[in-house]
């Protein structure tokens, strides 16, 4: 740099005024941004895609099914052509640990997204309508909240009878309130701000702010809270079966091989050892993946 | 403050009523009934077994029948076994609910709140990163496995622990870890979270600022204000632990409520069943009541606001 | 003012900073706040530290009491406080002089103070803490004294308040007694009145004028307020992106701003915009992202006399006597 256009002025284009300093992202191309930097969140992502995997094709690569018995090869350890074993009437464990796993997540993944409609509808209409009426609300999610919630699974599921669908219904009629609460809380605190009123100025209807602005601005504690009820119902169901509530034999859950091998646990205990190893890792994948999606939604560590 | 306790005790009394109504009804409208069992009950027994159990009756008078006897803490004959009341149940099984209750939840209470304290002062040392590991791994295992794990491997294989009954301290410790396990968890990650949130805060600041101690910083500023939420899960803790766990009484064999509370599940003893359910209910209310007591005691802005 | 003679600096400031480097490790890299600032603090005196949010001022306070949250840290640089070296000092003497010899007034009283603690019991600890052999009558009677002093009517019976029962003004006013129940020698005041109604604001400059004439207290007033310091406050150092632009006596700076950015902060306050009608001017732009500092000058991305030196070079510091500035247009060699 010679001595004299040192002195020279900058040229507009170099003094960068106007330039956005930092590129500008989505909100959610932001998060997933951070989530992808967290090592545990990013183990759990790949801890519950490879669960749901191996569920999905897992019996379909099998040349057993999850039905069929084999009387002549009983209690067998695993080995080469039953991989986790079998089970007391013959039955191909590794075939009934995906298929039970198929079930497990199918009404974790329902029963989830089931009361967190429920919760969702139910806390925003609360907080936006606020006032009696979202007194009236809270007092009733109130109330449920300080029912043993266990044991109202379990009178449901006596009430309903058991079965699939019936599972389904009771975890998720069970479930909502806590999303009830958080969505409340946030559309409480998002009414009040300067983008509603815009909105209410332009002439936005009610349902509208409702579904448009409010619950949109919601979505990461909703995210954050779906994801961690998805540990809470896969516990729920494994529970329900367990205690011979839920899932009924041929058909299996994880909870249900569980309670399966509890009979003959002192001499074939890795009839226990299948079902749980993957119950607990995908609890710990879910509460993984949880966990970094509230890190990578907390606003406040935006940057 | 008083008028706080009485809107509180007055909340929880409607709470329980509808708890109450709620589970009559829904026992009472289960299909089948009480005596649909698996082999046909001839009709002249169901009608003298229903006018037995005024069972004849329209559902109302029923309700209130149920009602009163509560009131007086009747909560009516077991269906299935003869000459038994609900109360004997409670009576007979309480205890040893109650008694590996209590071991638990002073077993949690006195690892895990040590334990997330330590972790939160020493945050993201070697110490703190192990107790966050075991604490996650510990909310991954449901009960019932860690239960049956624990008796393969203490009581099958190693023969440390007896694998049921209650009649030693030895065979607290399995069934102990088993229901607490997960609860230890909680409460290790709770207590340290909540610790680190209020060491955030900016009363902690102003509280160095003026020069006050490290230790006295945290263990007076900032653990008075990060027990709020964990009091919150405690009491409640409370309640469900010493009512029993299904899945760890049955795996132990411990003869307490939650034991018969399965039973009745697969007996469909219906009064049995309703009268623990609003045993638990109860527990768990004044376990609230409390929890919202200790609140006030705590938290100085509760007491006025309310 | 001791230090107003002519051999500058002469008398012992009562707090120096030299070249202090302040840096947070976050997970996305390591954020300079702080790149090299000094400047001192004369006994007695009120100086007040201006700058935008992100300017580096709280940091400077903070790093000043060795209080940095958490990923911070002070790189380089030193802090004498009378003369003694504050950054070598043992944990425990550092906080034998916190509250003691130096005390501060954060910003939100509305979370400063402790919500389970009664106002009195948090003036108290303070004296407790300094080891004043005193018993809990002689402490509350001193407490309750500086409840009076900063303007608390009935200090008797709000010593037993909570927080959550006072007003924010007067919350800010038992931060105040609080932090100078001790009588310390400076007092560094973060953003005392950003959280508070105007009207409050005023009565607590006020306060903390007459204080310092009581007390005889050093006063570091930390705002991102002209209008605030320009009563205040007798020297004025302004921030920017970690470091400092300019320094002046208070009228000094006022009549004769020498940095672009003093320049354009002053248009940007309707009073000292000038006479009239006179439009005000905002500073286009955002202030410059600490995780890559500039090379130059922070500010070259958003004044309008920039040159091509100043983005590649920093500005030494021009001017004279107590009033100096940085920037490449003070160079004698500068186009005027």
């Amino acid at each position: 740099m010679t001595g004299g256009d040192r002195w020279e002025a900058l040229p507009p284009e170099l003094r960068l005024s106007e330039k956005i300093i930092r590129p500008s992202m989505t909100y959610l191309q932001d998060a997933w941004r951070r989530f992808r930097k967290n090592p545990t969140a990013m183990f759990g992502l790949v801890l519950v895609a490879s669960i749901v995997l191996l569920a999905l094709i897992g019996p379909a690569v099998s040349t057993h099914s999850y039905r069929e018995q084999d009387l002549n090869r009983t209690n067998e350890p695993p080995g080469a052509e039953y991989i986790f074993g079998t089970d007391s009437l013959g039955r191909d464990l590794f075939v009934r640990v995906m298929t039970g796993g198929r079930i497990s997540l199918l009404i974790s993944f329902m029963a989830t997204f089931i009361s967190c409609a429920i919760g969702v509808v139910y806390g925003g209409l609360a907080g936006y309508s606020g006032g009696r009426t979202d007194n009236v609300m809270m007092r009733i999610v109130d109330i449920i909240w300080t029912i043993p919630l266990m044991l109202y699974a379990i009178l449901l599921m006596m009430w309903l009878g058991t079965g699939l669908h019936n599972i389904l219904i009771a975890i998720a009629l069970v479930y909502w309130v806590n999303m009830a609460r958080i969505v409340r809380g946030q559309v409480m605190n998002l009414k009040e701000q300067e983008f509603v009123l815009a909105a209410l100025v332009q002439g936005a209807s009610r349902w509208r702010i409702l579904t448009r602005h409010l619950i949109p601005n919601s979505m990461g504690p909703i995210l954050v809270t779906a994801t961690m009820m998805i540990p809470g119902a896969v516990f729920t169901e494994s529970f329900l079966s367990f205690i011979g509530l839920g899932i009924s034999a041929p058909l299996a859950s994880w909870g249900s091989l569980c309670s399966d091998s509890l009979g003959a646990l002192r001499s074939y205990p890795y009839q226990l050892f299948f079902p749980a190893i993957f119950i607990c890792a995908a609890m710990l994948g879910f509460n993984f993946v949880g966990d970094g999606l509230r890190d990578a939604l907390d606003p406040r560590l935006r940057r | 403050m008083a008028r706080f306790v009485i809107s509180r005790v007055f909340s929880i009394a409607l709470t329980l009523a509808v708890i109450v109504t709620l589970t009559f009804f829904m026992m009472h409208s289960i299909p089948g009934g009480p005596f649909a069992q698996d082999k046909e009950v001839p009709p002249e027994v169901l009608r003298v077994l229903e006018a037995k159990y005024r069972l004849d009756e329209p559902l109302y008078v029923q309700y209130a029948n149920y009602v009163k006897g509560l009131l007086v803490w009747d909560l009516g004959p077991s269906f299935q076994k003869i000459g038994v009341s609900v109360n004997d149940i409670i009576k007979q099984s309480m205890p040893a609910s109650a008694k590996l209750g209590a071991v638990t939840f002073v077993f949690v209470l006195l690892i895990g709140i040590p334990a997330g304290i330590f972790s939160a002062v020493k945050r993201d040392s070697f110490p703190d990163q192990a107790i966050r590991f075991m604490a996650t791994l510990g909310q991954t295992i449901p009960s019932f496995v860690l239960a049956t794990l624990l008796i393969y491997i203490f009581s099958s294989r190693l023969r440390i622990f007896p694998t049921f009954g209650l009649r030693t301290w030895k065979h607290f410790v399995l069934p102990a870890i088993a229901l607490g396990g997960y609860s230890l968890s909680f409460v290790t990650r709770l207590v340290r979270s909540s610790m680190l949130e209020a060491m955030g805060q900016d009363y902690i600041r102003t509280a160095r600022a003026k020069g006050v101690p490290e230790f006295q910083v945290f263990f007076k500023h900032a653990l008075r204000n990060s027990l709020i939420p964990v009091v919150t899960y405690i009491g409640p803790l409370i309640a469900t632990v010493i009512t029993g766990s299904f899945v760890v009484e049955k795996v132990f064999a411990i003869p307490g409520m939650g034991k018969f509370f399965v039973d009745s599940i697969t007996n469909r003893d219906y009064t049995v069943l309703m009268g623990l359910t609003i045993l638990d209910a109860i527990l768990l209310c004044a376990a609230i009541l409390i929890v919202d007591l200790i609140y006030g005691l705590i938290d100085p802005r509760i007491r006025v606001d309310k | 003012m001791p230090a107003m003679d002519e051999k500058n600096g002469a008398a012992r400031p009562l707090l120096a900073v030299r070249d202090l480097c302040v840096s947070f490790f976050t997970h996305v890299g390591e954020v300079k706040a702080i790149r090299g600032i000094s400047f001192h603090v004369d006994p007695g005196e009120t100086v007040g530290i201006v700058g935008e949010s992100g300017s580096g001022k709280s940091v400077t306070s903070l790093a000043v009491l060795r209080l940095l949250p958490y990923p911070g840290r002070i790189m380089s640089g030193n802090v004498t406080f009378r003369g003694e070296d504050i950054l070598s000092k043992s944990a425990g003497n550092m906080r034998a002089l916190r509250g003691n010899e130096i005390s501060m007034v954060f910003q939100d009283p509305m979370t400063s103070l402790n919500p389970v603690f009664t106002i009195g019991e948090q003036i108290v600890e303070a004296l407790a803490v300094h080891g004043g052999k005193k018993s809990p009558a002689e402490a509350r009677t001193r407490a309750i004294e500086m409840l009076n002093l900063v303007g608390i009517p009935d200090p008797e019976a709000r010593f037993g308040a909570y927080p959550h029962e006072f007003s924010g003004g007067m919350r800010q006013r038992a931060m105040i007694a609080m932090a100078l129940v001790c009588g310390p020698s400076l007092l560094i005041a973060d953003e005392p009145t950003t959280a508070l109604d105007v009207t409050i604001q005023a009565q607590i400059l006020e306060l903390m004028a007459g204080l310092r004439e009581k007390t005889g207290a050093s006063i570091i007033l930390i705002t991102h307020d002209l209008a605030v310091v320009s009563e205040a406050c007798s020297r004025i150092i302004v921030m920017y992106g970690g470091q400092i632009m300019e320094e002046a006596p208070s009228e000094e700076l006022f009549e004769n701003p020498l940095h672009p950015y003093t320049k354009g902060l002053m248009r940007c306050i309707p009073a000292f915009g000038g006479a009239g009608r006179e439009r005000l001017v905002p500073i286009p732009g955002t202030p410059p992202d600490l995780l890559k500092p500039p090379a130059g000058c922070p500010f070259v991305e958003r004044c309008r006399e920039a040159m091509r030196i100043c983005l590649s070079n920093r500005p030494a510091f021009y001017g004279e006597g107590r009033h100096r500035a940085s920037c490449w247009r003070l160079d004698p060699e500068a186009p005027k």
